[in-house]
């Protein structure tokens, strides 16, 4: 069993004890403890059960690649599934829960999958479980579904803030190990702007367990003023508890930094999201231990070699009385001689090698222990914790020849760099024989904006696995103890029967044994990338931190290939996961998107208005009353504005003025029709098409002067029509004398539409209005009660209708006194809604319900609109093609149901017979369809074949569920078909 | 995400200041161009792996389009100059053949 050593623990502080629970269980630890460190020091070498399997599971490494050791951490709201104990820091009240079992983690239903280990190999999804069919959906997949998985989700909202912050360096240097330390030195001293990042709390990486000189000095007293010199120094900045999640084009690293995790309640953000601009990256990020697959390497007690010496020397945790050391290298001896120091009892060494005589083994031989060469281990023994190990040869068939008690095993198959931030950017990696690792080929590098390598790496990260190998590629000397070559071991004993292979965990998380990737490879899948799909073989929350390079070498054994040619599955950012928290930060609520406000908006507010998001805008939908259904307020908006007088906020309506001695000749080329002829003091309606010749938007245009225009786009357009404005100045008539300015916000413009509209503006005074001294589609200039007004006499509405501009400044003042001296005539505010339904009853189109992007003016029975006689507009060309003049191209009509009834959205007219996909044909579609309080019924426009032929015919449309509409094909003008009301 | 330096207004910033305009240089066809032209002009892109030519505005900052000459398989930047212009400028060119020797500027 697992205890704490009554001396010694670098990391922590045994005055401060912090009080945790586990699965309800009160413990205790002290600061400066992980989770796991803690877990362990109280005894709990179980922590949780495996995903597919049920298999109990302990805590097998020390940093972030630990795979076993995940649990639930808090409660309610603040509960977060998947924490990893390794590198969750420990903090006062922490209440932690295991994983995936039922009812509890020692005793578990779900652990009967585990003696059916044969049913479910990789991919057993697609050829177990088959028949009867229904049965997978209803019996199989729920059970299979419920039994497998990690941690379970919060149902709560997350009620802590989160944040993001960006940085900008010459060079970010990410890990504090010696290697990091060492270049953040080098690059400070040489006036760079440096940043040194660290994901763990403490810096110096594995050099204070592992020892040795750097520099002359103990490794620990250079780690030390190392620091202090990085501290004093302005330029550099130092994080710890930054973790580099991903390094991504032109020196953009993303990094997550844990703020206030350990402080839960505390006014501070959990996370900060770090958006770092570098102009070099230098990855430090060290190498990761590999574990040995030989049956039972996953029983809780197993652990890495490197973790159970990180126990002892920095928790003073003991991972176990008995330790059984298996390795296929030096390194490992290591673990060994700290386990000796802390008086534990190393009671073997199994070493794959023939022999070892590297200085290490002979140091630890020398302490009287016995090293047993070219042997393996067959078996582990217990189920919850190890028990024993049975020994055999590692070139056999895992026959044993004795058995050892002990209640740990440490194991060691070498070492992988972490090259995830070089490789997340098309950095490459070369095979390194003698160490059996991929590593960073420097002839490779990723590229920077100009063509130069943005990352380097340094370290372990770049294959220097000792300390005189990481400093000396500093330029520093350095002494640690030589290390003899190990030797490749994949799989343990060489020889093992499938009996051992289908207990040699590859993949801890995902349950991936040696079996289930020879598997993969005896049923075709050559590519590693495909055999990471079919097995799940580093598809977890760790992506393969520990079982990516075996998994490979099984798989390249497997398929009779060296390991290079199977090479890598992708490296892709993350390194480890961040939270979703961090990355919406403040993006989230009122702030998810900036809101754009009309000068009118606080009246509306104030009166309650249901709102309908317009682009970044939102406007009055209805201004429904107490007791009034939205429906009902929008029948009482339009049946006002057309008996009395209503307003309507248009602010929101794109106004872009275009101004130069080119200008008329631009705007020829923007609009179907003649902008340039348009006389001074009057409007025309204009439509806009793109160089493929569909309709992308309308508007009234007013000419201004002898050399500017005033063009009104839709409200969601105004940006996008600006830009489109300033495309074609720019980069194709770039000689052309022309300016735009996009004006939209520098106006309120307010709608006066209805009978009594003219009595309600002449109240005010000031301007002549009368039809003869401003006629339909004209403006005016003037001051109208006092305010500076341009008006022009235009409707959307087909009611007389003016819309008042006036500069924003005066926009609400002239809205409340048009509501005050409008209230004997009955006037009223409408929305967006009211809008749409009276323009629909004009037969009037809208951008967007009318158009898709597939349309052309010519399908809407606009050709009134096209000039015939200019030479060149844009998407004229295309309007030539053979497909838009098509004359079985569907076009525009009314459509009145005969029940009165209103046509759903989105409606189609289904046509005889069925299409090569056998789907019914169709003969139309509904694009607007509203019910009309003014006809008193359901109307609807479309697009429907050959339709302004078929006037009167009657077709059915798709309704509600099975049932069908009948509508009969009309003019789309239903209201007012002579214009005699906007004309008065 | 990529930087870019707006040659109009000098400032080096990220992408999401940036809006993309694909592919540079491309010559309009109107009503009297042939089908052939008028197709190639609408829809035919080049798609290269290696140097590209590509239209940039500066949509988040002082708004101007911009040309850039950039590697699109290893998002190498030669270099970014004004719209103004019917082919990349002759020193840009030299730039990019120094650097990719194999590369040949097209018609």
């Amino acid at each position: 069993m697992s205890t704490r050593l009554s001396k010694g623990g670098r990391l922590i502080d045994r005055a401060k004890r912090l009080n945790f629970t586990f699965n309800g269980k009160p413990m205790q630890g002290y600061e400066g403890d992980t989770l796991a460190s803690a877990l362990l020091g109280a005894g709990q070498v179980m922590v949780g059960r495996s995903f597919k399997y049920h298999r109990p599971r302990g805590i097998m490494a020390s940093g972030v690649e630990e795979p076993n050791a995940l649990v639930g951490l808090g409660r309610n709201a603040r509960f977060e599934p998947d924490q990893r104990t390794t590198t969750t820091e420990l903090f006062e009240g922490a209440e932690t829960r295991s994983q995936n079992h039922w009812p509890s983690l020692e005793f578990d239903v779900g652990e009967i999958n585990d003696a059916f280990y044969k049913f479910l190999p990789a991919g057993f999804y697609y050829k177990t479980f088959m028949a009867p069919q229904a049965a997978w959906k209803h019996l199989f997949e729920p059970i299979i579904r419920k039994s497998a998985g990690l941690g379970g989700v919060p149902k709560e909202a997350d009620p802590d803030r989160y944040e993001q912050a960006y940085a900008h360096c010459d060079v970010l240097v990410v890990g504090g190990g010696v290697a990091g330390l060492a270049a953040a030195l080098r690059e400070g001293r040489a006036g760079k702007r440096v940043w040194l990042v660290e994901q763990s709390a403490y810096w110096g990486g594995r050099t204070p367990v592992d020892g040795g000189q750097i520099d002359g000095f103990e490794a620990c007293d250079w780690i030390k003023t190392t620091l202090q010199e990085l501290e004093s120094m302005e330029n550099v900045t130092l994080r710890t508890r930054l973790m580099a999640a991903g390094q991504y084009d032109h020196g953009y690293v993303i990094g997550l930094e844990s703020v206030g995790d350990t402080r839960p309640g505390a006014d501070l953000p959990r996370h900060r999201l770090w958006r770092i601009r570098a102009g070099r990256t230098i990855t430090a990020t060290g190498a990761i231990e590999r574990p040995l697959a030989f049956a039972g390497n996953d029983v809780p007690g197993v652990m890495l070699a490197s973790a159970v010496r990180d126990y002892v020397a920095n928790w003073a945790v003991s991972p176990g009385d008995r330790t059984v050391i298996v390795t296929n290298n030096d390194d490992a001896y290591r673990t060994a001689l700290a386990l000796l120091d802390a008086g534990l009892s190393v009671p073997a060494i199994v070493d794959a090698r023939e022999t070892s005589h590297g200085a290490l083994p002979q140091e630890v031989k020398a302490r009287g222990v016995r090293v047993l060469e070219g042997r393996a281990v067959a078996k582990v023994l217990g189920r919850q914790q190890v028990s024993g190990v049975e020994i055999c040869t590692q070139a056999g068939e895992g026959g044993a020849i004795e058995t050892i008690d002990c209640d740990c095993v440490a194991m060691s198959g070498g070492w992988s760099p972490v090259v995830h931030l070089w490789s997340h950017c098309g950095g490459k990696l070369i095979w390194d024989a003698g160490q059996a690792m991929f590593r960073p080929d420097p002839e490779r590098p990723p590229l920077g904006a100009d063509g130069t390598a943005m990352v380097q790496v340094v370290g372990a990260a770049n294959g220097d696995l000792t300390l005189a190998a990481v400093m000396g590629g500093a330029g520093l000397g350095a002494c640690s103890s030589d290390e003899a070559a190990m030797m490749p071991v994949w799989q343990m004993p060489a020889g093992a029967p499938p009996a051992l292979r289908f207990k040699s965990f590859l993949d801890f998380q995902n349950d991936v044994k040696v079996s289930d990737v020879q598997l993969a490879a005896r049923e075709g899948y050559e590519s590693v990338e495909h055999t990471k799909r079919y097995t799940t073989l580093g598809m977890a929350t760790d992506q393969g931190k520990l079982s990516n390079i075996n998994g490979l070498a099984v798989l390249s054994d497997a398929l009779g290939q060296p390991i290079p040619a199977t090479g890598t599955t992708t490296f892709r950012p993350p390194y480890t996961p961040i939270s979703l928290g961090a990355i919406t930060a403040e993006a989230k609520g009122p702030l998810f998107q900036p809101l754009r406000r009309t000068p009118m908006q606080s009246w509306h507010e104030a009166r309650h208005a249901h709102w309908e998001p317009v682009g970044q805008w939102r406007r009055p939908y209805c201004y429904p009353k107490a007791g009034e259904s939205h429906r009902e307020a929008v029948n009482r908006e339009i049946t006002n504005t057309r008996s009395n007088v209503g307003l309507l906020d248009a602010s929101t309506l794109g106004k872009i003025v275009v101004k130069g001695p080119d200008a008329g000749r631009f705007l020829d080329m923007l609009y179907t029709n003649m902008m340039s002829t348009l006389p001074v003091g009057k409007c025309r309606y204009g439509l806009m098409c793109n160089e493929n010749g569909f309709l992308m938007d309308d508007g009234v245009v007013a000419r201004l002067s002898d050399d500017s225009w005033l063009c009104h786009t839709t409200s969601g357009g105004a940006d996008r029509i600006h830009s489109w404005m300033e495309d074609w100045l720019q980069c194709e008539w770039w000689d052309w004398k022309v300016y735009t300015a996009n004006l939209t916000e520098q106006f309120a413009q307010i709608a006066v539409v209805g009978p009594k509209a003219r009595q309600l503006l002449e109240r005010l005074g000031g301007m002549d209005l009368s039809k003869e001294a401003l006629p339909f589609m004209q403006w005016l200039e003037g001051r109208l009660g006092g305010f500076d007004a341009r008006i022009f006499r235009i409707s959307f509405s087909g009611e007389l209708s003016y819309e008042i501009a006036v500069p924003a400044s005066q926009g609400l003042a002239l809205w409340e006194k048009l509501v005050a001296e409008g209230k004997d005539l009955g006037v009223m505010p409408y929305g967006t809604e009211a809008l749409h339904v009276m323009r629909a009853e004009k037969g009037f189109i809208m951008i967007g319900d009318e158009t898709d992007g597939t349309v052309i003016p010519q399908d809407l029975g606009l050709n009134w609109a096209i000039s015939k006689k200019k030479s060149d507009y844009l998407g004229k060309r295309a309007q030539q093609r053979p497909h838009m003049t098509d004359p079985n191209r569907w076009k525009l009509v009314g459509l009145e149901t005969l029940d009165g009834s209103v046509i759903p959205d989105g409606s189609h007219a289904p046509a005889d017979g069925y299409n090569a996909n056998g789907q019914r044909n169709t003969q139309g579609r509904v694009t607007s369809t509203y019910y009309s309080p003014t006809i008193g019924k359901g109307i609807a426009m479309g697009l429907v074949l050959h339709g302004p032929d078929r006037m009167g015919e009657v077709i059915e449309f798709t309704g509600e569920g099975d049932a069908m509409v009948k509508a009969r094909i009309t003019d789309p003008v239903f209201y007012d078909k002579d214009g005699e009301k906007q004309n008065v | 995400m990529l930087t870019l330096t707006c040659p109009c207004c000098g400032i080096t910033a990220e992408e999401t200041e940036f809006a993309p305009g694909g592919e540079a240089h491309l010559k309009r066809f109107g009503p009297d161009s042939s089908d052939a032209d008028f197709e190639g002009y609408l829809f035919a892109r080049k798609n290269p792996k290696g140097v590209h030519f590509e239209r940039w505005r500066h949509a988040y900052g002082c708004g101007k389009w911009f040309l850039a000459a950039r590697c699109t398989a290893t998002l190498e930047v030669f270099g970014t100059y004004a719209a103004q212009t019917h082919k990349p400028p002759a020193d840009l060119i030299k730039k990019i053949k120094a650097k990719r020797p194999e590369w040949e500027p097209q018609a």
